[in-house]
């Protein structure tokens, strides 16, 4: 095929260039979800009328991943490096301005610096052109510090860093790129062939090959054949999906024109969860920019493929993120799955040939097409090719998205990149995977993290969440917690499921609340592993996992629970009580101002005291302690 | 009821079953819930049966078939919220406004619900006040949190 329309390509990739660069400052504000949550939008306001009537260019942006340190902003003055500056404040915000209308760099409070920015392939541009000041070296590069130096960034290359709703940022960043070379160059085989050797496996949980999957839905009989992007993000504690949605949209779009070239696809839907409505807006300014540029639509860049993408909002259901529940929602019905003893790559979308990927998955696939399969085959294990979006969240230092190659280990994903546990706690167990997953104990951090080792270890990768626990974690409580989640999750349709996992938690709520019997155990084990064998779908069949994987690393904290009535971590209320240790107590009453039910009593510099028969447990007091006086048992 | 709206919205969609949870989604955007007789005249207009429609309006979270107060609270649940104390901003919640989740405040001022995570993970606990996403929240706050939206 040839492209006619290469000039648009390089009229846009030269519109993005200034956008990018100009020759006024450049300041961006991470404005995804995330950094709205603390306080985007009031620091983006404060920097457009601190910056009314000069030129400095103010740009909202998606995440970087350091969520943690939201609200994040870049100022670029050119000719001088990027600074990048962590939890900002409209204060601060109207000062970096002021500074920037007159060309001065703050080197005060700046996280990081970028002298160069080097997309994953394209042009490189140098950003430190003129002479630099000499105390810039103070200020480490972003890529040297600890929460960045382990990342690489392939699904992520453009987040937080080009304007989500610019499509020549994205050009400029060497976007759309790959589907050129795509339509120009190869035929569908061909592509097939590239995202086959490249190893990339699916990224939404189950980690089934690409490249065989879209084999198989190619060569599937009847018209039309569908694409879908499955963004139903459904897994809590995970939200990397929902970063690229805000942060790089087109990366998306331009990965699923590329599949729906290679399958032979007229139409495409994105499933997008009902939680994310600024993803869908940025979805659809997206799709809009692309259509009107010739890159969706009948004749793709002149190439005579023609192929479009709709939006389709879910209605917030878990498990609308398996695929055939997820179809069923598409046609509108309630999202229920069905057995799949015929494949959707053969009967899907309206019984048609469809083909399923998730968001990070469709991410990565111009970044095979551009840089080669040999270049992503080098990263990551013999069998988990190239890098996994995890988020890394919980009782964790640095929390936040961290994109590395597979096969880095528990521990240094944990300690390395994300600073250890919040507070210098004891680490006690990861959940990976969401409530199909698993925990995995401390004692295997040096488990690599890939799709064989996590499964093996009883969890699995799921989508990439990976919520970290430190010692006040009761587990049997969060076996509860996961239960209870996937009890109002479950769709009824199979028995195994709707009546295994009601059952399942009746008993650990009676666990939890000191009503054990000797026998749940067992029961517990029986029914999870009828789950695992007679559920109709994935959902079913993988609930028990957070049952059976805390069973099999922490069964003591079960029994704990069921012989001595105690909850070692001190969570299940029933079964703790609190008091105030005289010996540690200022007698500050920071505990007893807090407290809801007025229960703590106690003189000023003396030793307070909990009434027992007012106090409801609910660990206020314990939480706002300095002096670590409030102690559980 | 005036059904104007409800037809101004089918008329953007397909007259075609997959065109329904659309169609609900913003007939919920409009009202914040789904009165009874926009879904009978929807299965009217779809010509689907009205089971089906009620099928799909209570299977999915993200609709309700009761009118919502002014203000929607909503306490994330998700597992990162969740293992930072989501519980205790929920109960006190609950003291505050003397309400359950999925309930509404007589005042009609305040609906409470759970949601299953929004992707705010990194700021957990997190809470939503109509679009407004509040990232850390300590149960302290709430109280003063609540009277900005009296």
């Amino acid at each position: 095929m040839a492209i006619k329309q290469q000039s648009t390509l390089d009229t846009l990739r030269e519109q993005g260039r200034q956008r990018l660069y100009p020759d006024v400052p450049r300041i961006t504000v991470g404005m995804a979800t995330c950094g709205q949550a603390a306080g985007a939008a009031e620091v983006y306001q404060a920097l457009q009328e601190a910056t009314q009537g000069t030129s400095i260019a103010v740009v909202p942006v998606g995440c970087r991943g350091y969520c943690q340190r939201e609200p994040l902003v870049d100022v670029r003055i050119p000719g001088w490096p990027r600074l990048i500056y962590a939890q900002v404040t409209p204060d601060q915000a109207r000062e970096l301005a002021e500074a920037a209308s007159n060309r001065q760099l703050v080197l005060d409070g700046a996280l990081g610096r970028e002298d160069n920015d080097k997309p994953l392939w394209g042009e490189e541009q140098i950003l430190a052109t003129d002479s630099v000041p000499e105390q810039i070296d103070t200020i480490p590069l972003l890529r040297d510090i600890d929460f960045y130096k382990h990342q690489v960034r392939i699904a992520t290359r453009n987040c937080g860093i080009i304007d989500p709703a610019s499509l020549p940022e994205y050009v400029a960043r060497g976007g759309y790129q790959a589907l050129a070379k795509v339509l120009e160059q190869m035929t569908p085989e061909e592509v097939i062939e590239e995202i086959t050797a490249s190893g990339l496996r699916g990224r939404g949980g189950g980690g089934f090959p690409t490249g065989r999957k879209w084999r198989s839905c190619r060569e599937a009989k009847g018209e039309p054949h569908y694409v879908i992007c499955n963004a139903d993000e459904g897994d809590p504690g995970a939200y990397m999906d929902r970063s690229i949605l805000e942060g790089d949209p087109h990366a998306v779009l331009e990965g699923m024109i590329i599949g729906a070239y290679a399958i032979g696809s007229p139409q495409g839907y994105i499933y997008v969860r009902a939680e994310y409505p600024l993803a869908v807006s940025t979805l659809r300014e997206a799709i809009n920019q692309a259509r009107t540029a010739g890159l969706l639509g009948n004749d793709i860049l002149g190439s005579g493929f023609a192929f479009d993408i709709d939006i389709v909002r879910g209605g917030g259901a878990f498990v609308c993120g398996e695929s055939t529940a997820l179809m069923a929602s598409v046609e509108g019905r309630a999202g229920e799955p069905r057995s799949k003893y015929v494949h959707t790559v053969e009967s899907g979308l309206w019984d048609k040939p469809t083909n399923l990927n998730n968001v990070e998955t469709w991410a990565n696939v111009p970044a095979i097409i551009a840089q080669g399969p040999d270049w992503f085959s080098s990263i990551g294990t013999e069998k988990s090719k190239g890098t996994k979006v995890f988020s890394a969240v919980g009782n964790v230092q640095n929390t936040g998205l961290v994109e590395v190659p597979m096969g880095m280990t528990l521990h240094e994903l944990v300690y390395d990149v994300c600073g250890g546990v919040l507070d210098g706690r004891e680490l006690k167990a990861i959940q990976t995977g969401g409530p199909s997953g698993g925990c995995i104990p401390a004692e295997l951090l040096d488990l690599p993290i890939d799709y064989e080792h996590l499964t093996e270890a009883g969890s699995m990768m799921g989508s990439g969440g990976m919520i970290v626990m430190d010692d006040r974690t009761c587990m049997v409580e969060l076996a509860r917690y996961f239960t209870e989640f996937l009890v109002e999750e479950s769709c009824g349709k199979c028995g195994p499921c709707r009546e295994g996992l009601y059952q399942m938690l009746h008993i650990l709520t009676d666990i939890t609340q000191g009503r054990g019997k000797p026998e749940y155990i067992e029961q517990l084990e029986e029914l999870g592993e009828l789950l695992s064998w007679a559920s109709l779908c994935a959902l079913g069949g993988t609930a028990a996992n957070p049952v059976l994987s805390t069973l099999r690393y922490f069964r003591e904290e079960y029994e704990a629970h069921i012989y001595d009535k105690k909850c070692p971590a001190g969570v299940c209320q029933e079964l703790i009580s609190y008091r105030i240790d005289p010996e540690a107590c200022t007698g500050c009453h920071l505990c007893a101002r807090n407290c809801p039910q007025q229960a703590i009593v106690g003189d000023p510099k003396e030793p307070h005291q909990i009434l027992t028969e007012k106090c409801i447990k609910c660990g206020i007091c314990r939480e706002v302690c300095k002096f670590d006086a409030v102690v559980v048992e | 009821m005036d059904l104007t709206k409800t037809d101004e919205i089918i008329k953007q969609y397909e007259i075609a079953p997959q065109s329904l949870i659309a169609i609900l989604q913003d007939v919920q955007d409009e009202w914040q819930y789904l009165p009874r007789e926009v879904l009978e005249h929807i299965a009217t207009r779809l010509q689907i049966p009205i089971s089906q429609v009620f099928r799909v309006a209570t299977f999915y979270s993200a609709f309700t078939l009761q009118p919502r107060g002014r203000h929607l609270i909503s306490v994330c649940t998700g597992t990162a919220c969740h293992v930072r104390g989501s519980g205790r901003l929920l109960e006190r919640l609950q003291k505050l406004l003397q309400i359950a989740p999925g309930e509404t405040t007589p005042d009609k001022q305040f609906s409470l619900e759970t949601v299953h995570c929004m992707g705010c993970c990194a700021l957990a606990p997190a809470v939503r006040i109509d679009e407004k996403v509040f990232g850390e929240v300590a149960v302290g706050q709430l109280p003063d949190l609540l009277e900005k939206y009296e």
